[in-house]
């Protein structure tokens, strides 16, 4: 069943082993980790033909294909990613990777800490996007890339892309960053701390060391789930999907599911909170917080970008309100005020932040002809 | 093979290696050919999406936005040229636009549809609004909401304190000398602040 033309097919994840100390952004130091990653496609001889996909929040390496027959989803950006598709599996060398920190298989606070043999729990350090940026430069080295034709990601996977920009200019060809910001707005970072809240005060959540007790702060992170998922969407999309729309006809006078938007986050809630980890949520919660280019420069945007070379496709969405157009323009000012090669679109979407991976035809036909481009470019 | 009898003329004025800035650049053709033509580089900027996509493919460089609103995010005098191609005569602010295009480049060019052109003058004569293949709209679809002659143009110009450098007058692609307010119906300008 998962043998479409258009597909990468069935697609096995591996796992690197790092055990050269990482020094992260906090000071902090983490003797050895994995990172777990998908790859797709065909690494060619000179390795010009490699693009790293960055995750988001609550992604993961499984960008494309299927585990098994038996998965019913592909990976979470399958509509982007493969054969024939935008970013094209029969010319580009496909990499995604799970972020450390993560709980999908890369070295995270539920991985057992080899000092104690239990999960690192609170004593997981904290991660920034630079720390990602440099543990996905080892992963390159690792598969002997020394360029990227290409880093791409959407929201904090954007920032990923641009941090790559900026921390190894000479190692990124093209940067596509997507419904992303150069740092989060205030209204966005208080809607990370509400959401943190939630995990911290559960009581399940034993200053993150719930693995312990056998419990999860599940009341927590389906909290944090919810909130997220009505940031993600925009008013007009919730109001088209439900509306007012009762799951009875008629009100129950209780605080049971009545509507049909509160059946559909309790269940995006209670998914959610069986298969993420609370403190990794934590963590990328913090790194999005965190990431600001300009933060230890004390100088602007476009002076913190300055050491960038890629090009760069910039693209926002006009619902999106958590990550607003205007602040992929900010990035662009950046990089016109620096000369550097850049397009921009502000795609016309109903979905709010989650319309980056829908399969918009416009979207996808930008992303197809930019990196069109960008292979033609490489001799690719 | 050039697609609009200006584009020539806006390449002979561009010097090589520019940095260049085309408002309202359509499919991105006249950047393509800048680039091929003068090895000039810069952005387009565009509203359409259907032209935003035909200027990627290109591989020209383009950015989404509303010229109406002016060109905040682009700083004073960086720009060689910015080239504002038949499109003012479509555009509600003239005055911010001018502005904007002299506060950004360190020089105009502008091509601009003459409605002093004989052909509309004896149309307007016969009692009806001028349609023709250049502007080929009638009078309740057409965007050119702001039409004028090259003398209108012109004393704007003065008005506004812009000094004109070159102008280069046309007539269905043909160079027009004689007469250029009554046998043009396309005109070039070259620009920069009085």
């Amino acid at each position: 069943m998962h043998t479409q033309t258009n597909s990468v097919g069935i697609v096995t994840p591996q796992t690197a082993h790092f055990d050269t100390p990482i020094i992260l952004k906090s000071g902090a130091t983490l003797d050895s980790y994995d990172l777990v990653y998908e790859t797709y496609g065909t690494l060619n001889a000179d390795k010009s033909n490699a693009i790293l996909v960055c995750h988001a929040l609550s992604g993961h390496h499984h960008v494309a294909g299927y585990h098994s027959e038996q998965e019913k989803r592909p990976g979470w950006w399958d509509n982007m990613i493969g054969p024939g598709k935008p970013v094209d599996t029969e010319r580009f060398f496909v990499i995604g990777l799970n972020n450390l920190g993560g709980c999908h298989g890369s070295t995270g606070p539920s991985s057992p800490d080899p000092k104690t043999g239990k999960p690192y729990g609170k004593a997981f350090p904290f991660v920034t996007v630079e720390d990602w940026v440099e543990t996905q430069a080892r992963l390159a080295d690792r598969l002997g890339i020394e360029s990227f034709a290409a880093v791409m990601g959407g929201s904090l996977g954007g920032m990923q892309a641009l941090s790559w920009t900026i921390l190894h200019p000479q190692r990124v060809r093209h940067a596509l960053v997507i419904a992303s910001a150069p740092g989060l707005t205030a209204q966005n970072i208080a809607f990370n701390d509400v959401a943190r809240q939630a995990i911290l005060t559960d009581p399940d959540f034993h200053g993150g060391d719930f693995y312990a007790y056998g419990v999860v702060p599940r009341r927590g992170l389906r909290l944090a789930r919810m909130l997220g998922h009505i940031t993600y969407l925009s008013d007009d999309v919730m109001g088209e999907k439900f509306g007012r729309i009762l799951k009875n006809d008629v009100f129950q006078f209780g605080y049971g599911v009545e509507f049909e938007v509160e059946s559909y986050l309790r269940y995006q809630g209670d998914k959610f909170a069986d298969s993420f980890d609370a403190n990794t949520y934590l963590l990328m919660t913090k790194a999005l917080d965190y990431f600001d280019p300009t933060h230890h420069h004390r100088v602007g945007l476009s002076s913190a970008m300055s050491p960038a070379q890629a090009d760069f496709l910039v693209i926002s969405f006009t619902s999106d309100w958590r990550f607003a157009p205007g602040r992929s323009r900010e990035i662009v000012k950046a990089l016109l005020d620096n000369d550097r090669r850049v397009s921009y679109a502000e795609i016309t979407a109903a979905h709010g932040h989650d319309a980056f991976l829908m399969p918009d035809p416009h979207y996808h036909a930008l992303v197809r002809a930019y990196m069109n481009n960008a292979a033609k470019g490489l001799g690719i | 093979m050039i697609a609009r009898a200006d584009f020539a003329a806006i390449a002979r004025w561009v010097e090589p290696n520019a940095k260049v800035l085309d408002l309202g650049c359509g499919d991105g053709t006249l950047l393509k050919y800048l680039k091929e033509a003068r090895n000039a580089h810069g952005y387009g900027i565009e509203i359409a999406d259907a032209n935003i996509l035909a200027c990627v493919e290109k591989n020209v460089n383009v950015i989404q936005m509303d010229l109406e609103a002016g060109l905040s995010g682009f700083e004073p005098q960086s720009f060689d040229f910015v080239i504002l191609s038949q499109t003012l005569q479509a555009m509600r602010n003239i005055e911010l636009v001018v502005k904007e295009i002299l506060r950004v480049g360190r020089q105009g060019i502008v091509t601009i549809p003459n409605f002093g052109y004989w052909r509309r003058r004896i149309q307007i004569i016969g009692g009806r609004m001028p349609v023709s293949k250049d502007l080929p709209y009638q009078w309740y679809d057409t965007p050119n909401i702001h039409l004028c002659t090259f003398v209108d143009f012109e004393a704007f110009c003065r008005d506004q304190g812009v000094r004109i450098l070159e102008r280069h007058v046309m007539c269905d692609g043909d160079d027009v000398s004689l007469l250029p307010n009554l046998l043009g119906n396309l005109a070039v300008y070259r620009f920069e602040k009085a």
